[in-house]
């Protein structure tokens, strides 16, 4: 009799333990205001009873986390949630690990507050199987505007302007353009200059078709006419520079003007710089219709029934206005939510926002291509290998062109 | 049966090592070898392609770059590092007085990791913030030494970095070697009336074959696997002028999936390696049974 009561009771506990399910999340989210923002996710699943096991691998912006993922699905052992992007999620999806998140995606009515190109992003073959968190802008010109009134110069709305202010900051002794040789900073910059130069379509058809008609075009040609005019407004000594460091040379009042997405902004209002008036945030000469994004996603791998449900709250959790507003305040990023009050973030952020919105429905709202967000990883870096190439030698546009057709068609996977 | 365990005990002690390294190194060696034929990306797949990816590192311009590279960097880093480090221990050989000092100091480059050499050398290195600036601001104001920077020459910084490091260890290989050498056959050079040149080039240097041969392997290795230094000190850069095939394969691998690819380079890395060590390797176990 004592025997039965005891064994009753160790399996009632035994049954209340496994409702605490542990949900092990993967990501690369390790410094300060990310960090922050990631833990607001943890206590808002840990409320509602699961368990977070953290699973952080720093560095590389992904890479070091993609490896390691790898290596565990490869043994059959994924983690329950991974931070994984842009074309990567469909690629992951081929191997045919995804857990479908379909039922999460019609009660929240995603197809409702998600952008329909956002929508595409997240879904393979029609079925949702990750859940946007962030969008970052990346066609950002960061500005020193006191530089441009100390060297009597506008900031410029197109390229031909940009070489006019440029001239003209230079002769009053500043650097017109901080940028950091390495080869995701180029691309950055480059793909930017190429979607002012040739416009949405073009970008669309060079940088997400891939068309080769378009990557080796007159187009193309004057697009990089235009990065080597760039080239020429920053310093000698900007080869291995990190992308921090340039931000530091506009906010330090050393340089005039920077190519960066909207991260950059955190390091403007970590030195207490204020928007408006220390810096400014505007789109990259000529890409003002435009807006392309960069946007922090997490899929499901499959797993048991006990970790769906865990799988689902957090998917759900990610989409609420609530942790939306929390997590992008802290990180610096706008909400994936179409209809969020925009008082909450500050100018530049309220910018982004409106232009998210208004090139959503103008169908120029864009994948970034340096970002990881349009093409799959290997044309991906092979484009990054042509730009930098570029960059770093003196190959004439018209070879430049040729060989970004040629580079795209010996990698297509 | 103890003495059939006695006999054979050497061969039994080493049999677990010799049948890991048998896995973990040649078994995977092979398995690599397997995967540069299959059509693998992000994840091992066992779909044959033939000589696909091969194909496709002979038409990679970055590839050429990467080989290349390994090829003028191994050759000056082994003969500068060799030429150097024999250098320094024949002037130590000379019964100096602060012998011992001066060898801990040429040694200690060895101790650190190639991370924090190719930062520091990134440092000292840097066109506006290192050896350039130092000398303009000392006056000297055409001074330039930006081959950081420039596409051209940044591998020849690679290099420099490389035989700062191991410059010491190859010094104290070599001092070994020479005060391992029989003191009669100096002395008896020495009454014949040999110069001190003579002495180093005809007599001592010739002996010291032993240790050519495992300053020769030890170097090799280092420079085929020369990773870390080239992420620290260039990241590859500027654009992709100091890639070397580590930072290709690992590039390839692991960022791009194209694993197929990378495999196909490593392949390619260990048979250049084989093409120089296994030749040398002949000609000395020869030597040694002649």
């Amino acid at each position: 009799m004592k025997r039965n009561i005891l064994l009753s009771l160790a399996l009632l506990l035994s049954i209340t333990q496994t409702h605490a399910v542990p949900i092990e999340v993967l990501h690369w989210w390790t410094s300060g205001g990310e960090a922050k923002s990631i833990g607001q996710l943890k206590t808002l699943l840990e409320k509602e009873g699961y368990t977070w096991k953290d699973f952080a691998v720093a560095g590389g912006a992904g890479e070091n986390a993609m490896t390691v993922l790898k290596t565990r699905v490869v043994s059959g052992n994924p983690p329950a949630s991974a931070q994984i992007k842009g074309p990567a999620i469909q690629e992951w999806a081929g191997m045919d690990v995804l857990a479908s998140l379909d039922d999460v995606a019609a009660k929240e009515n995603w197809n409702k507050i998600l952008p329909s190109v956002v929508q595409k992003t997240m879904q393979n073959k029609g079925h949702y199987v990750a859940v946007p968190v962030n969008v970052h802008r990346v066609n950002w010109l960061w500005v020193n505007p006191k530089i441009f009134e100390k060297a009597g110069a506008t900031v410029p709305k197109n390229w031909d302007e940009f070489a006019v202010a440029a001239e003209k900051i230079q002769k009053a002794g500043f650097i017109p353009v901080a940028h950091g040789g390495q080869a995701w900073q180029d691309a950055t910059a480059f793909e930017a200059i190429a979607l002012g130069i040739g416009g949405a379509d073009f970008y669309s058809k060079a940088f997400i078709k891939m068309d080769p008609a378009a990557l080796d075009s007159p187009t193309m040609q004057k697009a990089f006419d235009t990065f080597r005019t760039y080239q020429k407004y920053t310093d000698k000594n900007n080869a291995g520079r990190d992308w921090n460091l340039a931000t530091a040379m506009v906010l330090n009042g050393k340089a005039a003007m920077q190519i960066m997405g909207d991260w950059a902004k955190g390091e403007f209002t970590n030195a207490s710089k204020v928007a408006g008036k220390d810096f400014l945030c505007v789109p990259v000469p000529s890409t003002d219709q435009s807006y392309t994004f960069n946007i922090d996603s997490f899929v499901m791998f499959k797993g048991t029934a006990d970790t769906k449900k865990a799988q689902d709250a957090m998917a759900r959790l990610i989409l609420t206005p609530d942790f939306q507003n929390t997590f992008n305040l802290n990180k610096g990023s706008i909400p994936v939510r179409t209809d969020m009050d925009k008082n909450k973030f500050d100018f530049c952020g309220k910018k982004s926002m409106e232009d998210f919105a208004s090139t959503s429905k103008k169908g120029t709202l864009l994948p970034s291509m340096a970002h990881n967000m349009a093409v799959p990883s290997v044309s991906q870096g092979a484009m990054f290998d042509v730009i930098t190439n570029f960059f770093n030698s003196t190959q004439s546009s018209k070879d430049a062109s040729k060989a970004l057709a040629a580079a795209v068609k010996a990698n297509k996977s | 049966m103890k003495k059939f365990f006695e006999n054979r005990l050497s061969l039994l002690v080493t049999a677990p090592t010799f049948a890991c390294m048998l896995v973990f190194v040649y078994g995977f060696m092979a398995w690599t070898a397997w995967i540069s034929f299959t059509g693998s990306t992000m994840l091992p797949v066992h779909t044959f392609a033939g000589l696909s990816n091969y194909e496709f590192l002979f038409g990679n311009e970055r590839w050429s770059v990467a080989i290349r590279n390994l090829l003028v960097f191994s050759t000056l880093f082994i003969g500068g590092s060799m030429t150097l480090g024999l250098f320094l221990a024949i002037l130590i050989d000379q019964k100096i007085r602060t012998e011992g000092f001066l060898r801990a100091i040429f040694l200690y480059p060895m101790a650190l990791s190639f991370i924090v050499t190719g930062t520091a050398w990134k440092w000292i290195l840097n066109p506006g913030t290192g050896l350039e600036k130092l000398f303009q601001d000392m006056g000297w104001a055409t001074f330039t030494f930006d081959w950081l920077i420039d596409p051209k020459m940044s591998i020849y910084t690679v290099v420099i970095a490389g035989i700062w490091q191991s410059t010491g260890f190859v010094m104290a290989l070599f001092l070994a070697g020479l005060r391992g050498i029989d003191s009669n056959i100096v002395k008896a050079a020495q009454i014949d009336g040999a110069s001190t040149f003579d002495l180093y080039a005809k007599i001592l240097l010739p002996n010291l074959r032993a240790t050519f041969f495992s300053v020769g392997m030890i170097l090799c290795h280092i420079a085929i696997k020369s990773f870390d230094l080239v992420m620290a000190l260039t990241g590859g850069g500027p654009g992709y002028s100091s890639d070397l095939p580590a930072t290709f394969m690992y590039t390839f691998s692991f960022n791009r999936n194209q694993m197929g690819a990378g495999a196909a380079s490593a392949v390619i890395m260990l048979a250049t390696t084989m093409a120089v060590i296994v030749p040398y390797l002949y000609s000395e176990s020869r030597r040694n049974h002649a």
